[in-house]
């Protein structure tokens, strides 16, 4: 098995505890990860990307190649499209749909969608309301990982074990929440796939 | 054995922890800042009582880290790329010198100039200094470098080099841990005069690394992070391949699921294994050179005049002269076809990196855009840090970023030109870097330069680490002989606008150097601070 994700979004935006949650349910499961992130310049409110491989083998590259992307897992919209030359014609495509506008000529949203929509496995969902209907927004970005939890090759309790373990330190209740919003975001994907 | 998921930038750090250091020295710079920042918050670390404050820059790192070595014990010191022409002059002597306790340098390059001015190679600086290189290809090739090489470095007498790119430095995986060593106790070096490099001196310390220099040819010969494999039993190969560092994986990522056998000779040890890269050029018709950086290796292997026209690489097209390598650059060098089936719609526009919103630098450049109306554009020199960003629109506000430190000293050299007036920007952490020095020379000639000093009192742009010259700047300021009437403190906010336009206006008029430090906490410091003070009060309810 081998299972290649790209993380994108905006720096800020925390794609790294996306990241973090599925790492630790890949070491879990007993797999290899590799994890290329990005630190530095793009931090402050650039495009920022992370590149994810789980495998049963051995993993070589640190980089995802072109067109071999099994995921492309975007906390915005606009940011989804950025990394498609790596996405596989097989590879599933789950972006939030809530825009982060930091720069003057964001693009039509309506534009931006039709070009989502443009890829047959697509999810968009809403994850900031998703993660306020079942109680605070700041879990939106686990919501988007519950919404790609059906597509990747780790079972659903690694990942809860994996959310459980990395949000212990801030107690109980943020630990529920975040397994919520991971259980939300698996349904929209489940009911809308 | 203990198994951790480590960036490469950690696994050097625990590496060297394991490897029995006693101090790391470093001044932040991205790709390197995790390794010291990893050394910071190890338990173990502390509690052995390791060095690991920052330094002030590179340069006093290396010089720290050699006097530790002088003393006996284990030291290493960290930086990026452009960091070690900062530390070159330390660096340089320290291969003459030699070593006494091992000494490791790392310096994290950065291909394709992910957050720096340059992509310059620092393997050069190895062969320039005749110093051993070491180059991981994996995170755990990172720690098992940092931890054999610190006791290779006492073995052959010499700092070591290890190289990183960022690729490396940024990406985890899982690294297998070593049975840690004990820290040395402090001892003398045998030779008292080791250190003295007066010529007569120099000149003896020289010819000892001259001969070790030939010694570590042969060691790169033996050693486990050079590997020939596949070579033909008879014959020749139409094509070998070498692979230098991180290269190697990009390589073995095309040939997972190939049924050519390429002959290949992986090089993480410098200087360059000379018999095992013979016995692979005679076996081979051509050969390919993947080296991620400068074109180093294949540069020597092919000669001035390319007289056999058999070694491809960046040098003759096979693969772009500049920028990182990555598995599909590799691929279409093999000549693999490598495969997209989207492309980025054209609705996608670029988002460049900006200044953080409430960020103290956005109201010194709004500020400084109303006296840039007035007396023209084109006058305001800058440096190295978040500031850079007000290169970039909605500012548009300076007008250099060269090297730290050299916004004072280049706008002390257009105020000889002649150009009135001139502006300096300089973050307070660049300031203590190298910016004091470049002061003190306005102040000599007591140019007419205005200095901005926008003090947010942290390293900011490499994620907030602590400041050198934080509680210091108007001390060091009026140190080094700026006239107190015209070192002005102003607090940068909105509502300050005013105040801080006619400051500039002041001292603007006037013919000397004037330093206006513009303080604020930077906001990113400033909210993790609070954050830890609810946490902490949370926890004593």
């Amino acid at each position: 098995m081998k299972y290649d994700i790209i993380l994108a979004g905006v720096g800020g935006q925390g794609i790294l505890s996306i990241a973090a949650a599925i790492g630790w349910a890949a070491l879990d499961s007993k797999l290899f990860i590799k994890q290329s992130e990005v630190h530095g310049m793009s931090q402050r409110g650039g495009a920022v990307q992370s590149n994810l491989r789980i495998s049963s083998e051995e993993i070589a590259s640190d980089l995802i190649s072109f067109g071999s992307a099994d995921l492309i897992l975007s906390v915005e919209p606009m940011e989804s499209l950025r990394y498609l030359p790596f996405l596989s014609d097989k590879g599933w495509l789950v972006s939030n749909s809530k825009p982060f506008v930091n720069i003057n000529n964001y693009p039509p949203l309506e534009d931006i969608y039709s070009e989502i929509k443009k890829i047959k496995n697509h999810i968009l969902i809403d994850a900031e309301k998703t993660a306020k209907e079942i109680g605070n927004y700041r879990a939106s970005n686990i919501v988007m990982l519950g919404a790609a939890s059906p597509f990747i090759d780790i079972t659903y309790a690694s990942l809860e074990k994996g959310i459980k373990t990395i949000f212990a330190r801030k107690g109980e209740e943020v630990v529920s929440l975040n397994l919520r919003a991971l259980e939300a975001g698996r349904k929209f994907a489940e009911d809308t796939r | 054995m203990e198994k951790l998921l480590l960036l490469g930038a950690e696994a050097i750090a625990q590496g060297a922890i394991d490897g029995g250091v006693s101090g790391v020295y470093a001044y932040p710079g991205t790709p390197s800042t995790e390794i010291t920042e990893y050394v910071q918050s190890s338990g173990i670390a502390k509690s052995k009582g390791i060095h690991s404050r920052w330094s002030t820059n590179e340069k006093t790192a290396v010089e720290a880290a050699l006097g530790m070595s002088y003393a006996g014990k284990r030291s290493i010191a960290c930086m990026k790329h452009v960091g070690l022409n900062v530390a070159a002059d330390p660096f340089m002597n320290s291969a003459i010198t030699g070593v006494n306790g091992g000494m490791l340098v790392v310096a994290a390059d950065d291909p394709s100039m992910h957050s720096s001015q340059n992509e310059q190679d620092s393997r050069y600086y190895g062969n320039f200094a005749l110093m051993p290189v070491l180059e991981p290809s994996n995170q755990q090739e990172a720690y098992d470098m940092a931890y054999d090489g610190l006791e290779f470095s006492e073995k052959c007498e010499l700092p070591v080099l290890l190289r990183l790119t960022t690729r490396l430095s940024h990406s985890r995986a899982s690294v297998m841990l070593k049975t840690p060593k004990p820290e040395n106790s402090v001892k003398f070096p045998k030779d008292p005069i080791q250190f003295v490099l007066l010529p007569a001196n120099a000149r003896k310390r020289y010819k000892i690394l001259l001969r070790t220099n030939a010694e570590l040819e042969n060691i790169s010969d033996e050693s486990v992070y050079n590997r020939l494999f596949n070579l033909p039993e008879n014959g020749k190969s139409e094509l070998g391949i070498i692979a230098c560092g991180i290269a190697y994986n990009y390589l073995m990522e095309n040939l997972n699921d190939e049924k050519v056998k390429y002959p290949i000779l992986k090089i993480g040890q410098y200087p360059l294994p000379k018999k095992l890269i013979n016995e692979l050029y005679n076996k081979c018709d051509k050969i390919l050179v993947l080296e991620d950086g400068y074109p180093i290796v294949e540069e020597s292997l092919r000669g001035l005049l390319n007289l056999e026209n058999k070694v491809k690489g960046r040098l003759d097209g096979t693969i772009p002269r500049d920028g990182e390598l990555n598995p599909d650059i590799v691929a279409t060098a093999l000549g693999k076809s490598t495969k997209t089936f989207f492309e980025v719609p054209k609705v996608v526009v670029a988002r460049p990196p900006e200044l953080c919103n409430g960020c103290s630098h956005r109201d010194i450049y709004t500020a400084l855009n109303v006296l840039i109306e007035e007396y023209g554009h084109q006058k305001v020199f800058s440096d190295i840090g978040c500031y850079t960003l007000g290169a970039l629109p909605p500012f548009n506000s300076i007008n250099s970023c060269v090297d730290m430190g050299a916004s004072i000293t280049m706008a002390k050299g257009a105020a000889d030109a002649g150009l009135h007036p001139v502006f300096a920007v300089i973050g307070d952490s660049t300031f203590a870097h190298s910016g004091i020095t470049s002061l003190l020379d306005a102040v000599n000639e007591n140019s007419p330069i205005t200095v901005i000093i926008s003090d947010n009192a942290t390293t900011g742009m490499t994620g907030g680490q602590e400041s050198a010259a934080t509680g210091k700047i108007e001390n060091i300021c009026q140190g080094i002989g700026v006239d107190p009437e015209h070192i002005r403190i102003v607090t940068p906010l909105r509502k300050n606008h005013d105040e801080l336009v006619s400051i500039l206006r002041e001292e603007v008029n006037y013919k000397g150097v004037s330093v206006i430090i513009a303080r604020r906490e930077c906001i990113q410091t400033a909210a993790r601070a609070k954050k830890a003070e609810i946490a902490k009060n949370k926890e004593s309810k």
